[in-house]
């Protein structure tokens, strides 16, 4: 079990292999649809220095808001990241984003950025919203919640030992692709 | 964090005790018009978000059982188990996405549709509003969230069936659909000469081992099939939805299409894609197919894939005033 805190650099991504299992702390930045459009299409400066070194989190949160107007996670756990295939690397090579968690693992554009600017890929459990909502800490701040919704906002939160597992590395391995490749082969031999 | 959980959710009793609905409430039958169901679909989501049907619970633990023990597929499972106990324990949602509301209401003659729609809507706003259920109502081409999870023009969301039957009851089931195993549902027409499947039943058993290695881990498996065979485009696939409402373990009454799920289920946890798409021997919980009738011309097969968290349940409001949960 490998511990890492963010922000992370370049070298200790760098070390990640397809397979390592990971503890996140740190800080950690919410986005998925919208905001991945938002990020490739208009490259706002304003995210730079929240992003730089950081890991994002493909999740849109059940949230609630506390009378004193704090907010908290009551689930949170990841959604399908192929949707943002097409935004991915330039988010990842613009922002220099360290790492991206999501589920389902994402495609052969998102590797290559992955390699060229030193990012991996961070699986965690799908469906497990209250689990991963228990090591969803704190919520620093939120960005685009009344343009996006509260699915879509750009929520910045610190999380503890968030479970995860490193399935596509800075190398080009993905154990996306290599689960793919063998299902594809076992289902044509059952098709005969 | 393998270590083997055991699966145990609060009692019946502390899940009553914590009801939306007053204590000792009962609906009165005989008077359908004034029988309000806003209350009775809130207790019905209240639990269907937090508490996953024990059918369900069964199959993700048999699937990790017959995992490796501290692989990552047995780990994975085992998360799940966890992740169940917790939701359940807090009463918060098992997923952050409470997915599109799928309500069917079966009820009896005398019951206006039109008022009852309005109250499964209040109750959803309600939901909402608790944090049961995250806002997932959205303008198409805007990306707009209502924030209330209402459709304005109370078309697409919630999504409401009613049926009225020969029964004095009323019976609402419900089903949260999560986008992610929404988008890797699909709809075939056979003959399909890309995967050689003819109009028979090999054809169909081909549409479906293609559609779940086309899914792999993204629809969040081990994933529940509901397969449709005939009907139209839109028969159909409505079909595949409410299949999934069918429990796990259950028999199909058709004898050949539950020796035909039985095999498919066999084979398609042969393909190795695993919980989450990580490897493994669970790929699937279930397979629940059904057969209907279609135009000579068209031959569809539609496929509905749920989710490992399989969020369903409903409500009977019965004549004597009981009320029970299934």
């Amino acid at each position: 079990m490998i511990r890492l805190t963010t922000p992370i650099t370049e070298d200790q991504i760098r070390q990640l292999k397809v397979g390592d299992e990971v503890l996140l702390n740190g800080r950690v930045v919410l986005s998925r649809d919208m905001g991945h459009k938002y990020m490739k299409e208009q490259k706002p400066e304003w995210l730079k220095p929240i992003l730089e070194n950081m890991v994002i989190y493909h999740c849109g949160p059940v949230v609630k808001k506390h009378e004193d107007g704090h907010y908290s996670f009551v689930a949170a756990g990841p959604t399908t990241s192929i949707r943002e295939e097409p935004y991915q690397a330039d988010v990842i090579e613009t922002y220099k984003v360290r790492g991206v968690i999501g589920k389902g693992g994402m495609g052969k554009k998102t590797s290559e950025g992955l390699q060229k600017t030193g990012a991996v890929y961070l699986h965690a459990t799908g469906g497990a919203g209250s689990l991963l909502a228990e090591r969803c800490k704190r919520v620093v701040d939120v960005k685009m919640l009344e343009e996006f919704g509260s699915p879509e906002a750009f929520w910045i939160i610190e999380v503890e030992d968030f479970p995860l597992v490193v399935t596509m590395d800075s190398h080009g391995g993905s154990l996306h692709e290599i689960v793919a490749q063998q299902s594809q082969e076992r289902a044509k031999a059952l098709m005969g | 964090m393998s270590e083997c959980v055991i699966p145990t959710l609060t009692s019946n009793e502390v899940v009553a005790s914590k009801s939306v609905l007053p204590a000792g409430w009962k609906p009165n039958l005989k008077d359908l018009k004034s029988l309000d169901l806003t209350l009775p679909m809130l207790e019905l989501l209240r639990r269907s978000t937090s508490r996953l049907p024990q059918d369900v619970i069964d199959a993700l633990v048999k699937g990790r059982d017959a995992e490796e023990e501290g692989s990552r597929a047995f780990n994975t499972l085992n998360d799940m188990v966890r992740n169940i106990i917790l939701a359940d324990g807090h009463v918060t949602p098992l997923c952050q996405d409470t997915g599109t509301i799928i309500v069917w209401v079966r009820h009896p003659y005398g019951l206006s549709q039109r008022a009852a729609k309005q109250q499964i809507r209040a109750a959803v706003a309600e939901a909402t509003k608790r944090s049961w259920l995250r806002p997932n109502c959205v303008e198409a081409l805007s990306g707009k969230n209502t924030g209330t999870n209402m459709d304005p023009f109370h078309e697409g969301h919630p999504a409401v069936h009613f049926e009225e039957w020969e029964k004095p009851e009323v019976e609402i089931a419900v089903m949260q659909k999560g986008g992610g195993c929404e988008n890797v549902g699909a709809q075939y027409r056979l003959p399909d000469a890309t995967l050689g499947a003819g109009r028979d039943i090999k054809g169909v058993r081909k549409c479906i081992i293609d559609a779940v290695v086309k899914a792999q881990g993204q629809g969040c498996s081990p994933g529940i099939l509901g397969v449709a065979i005939g009907g139209d485009r839109v028969s159909s696939y409505e079909k595949s939805k409410e299949l999934i409402l069918r429990k796990l373990g259950t028999s199909n009454p058709d004898p050949k299409m539950d020796a035909f799920e039985k095999e498919i289920t066999a084979d398609l946890n042969t393909l190795g894609i695993g919980p989450m798409g990580y490897g493994g021997n669970t790929t699937v919980l279930g397979v629940m197919a059904e057969e209907m009738y279609r135009h000579p011309a068209s031959f569809y097969v539609s496929i509905s894939y749920m989710c490992w968290s399989s969020r369903r349940g409903s409500i009977t409001l019965k004549t004597n005033g009981e009320v029970s949960f299934d």
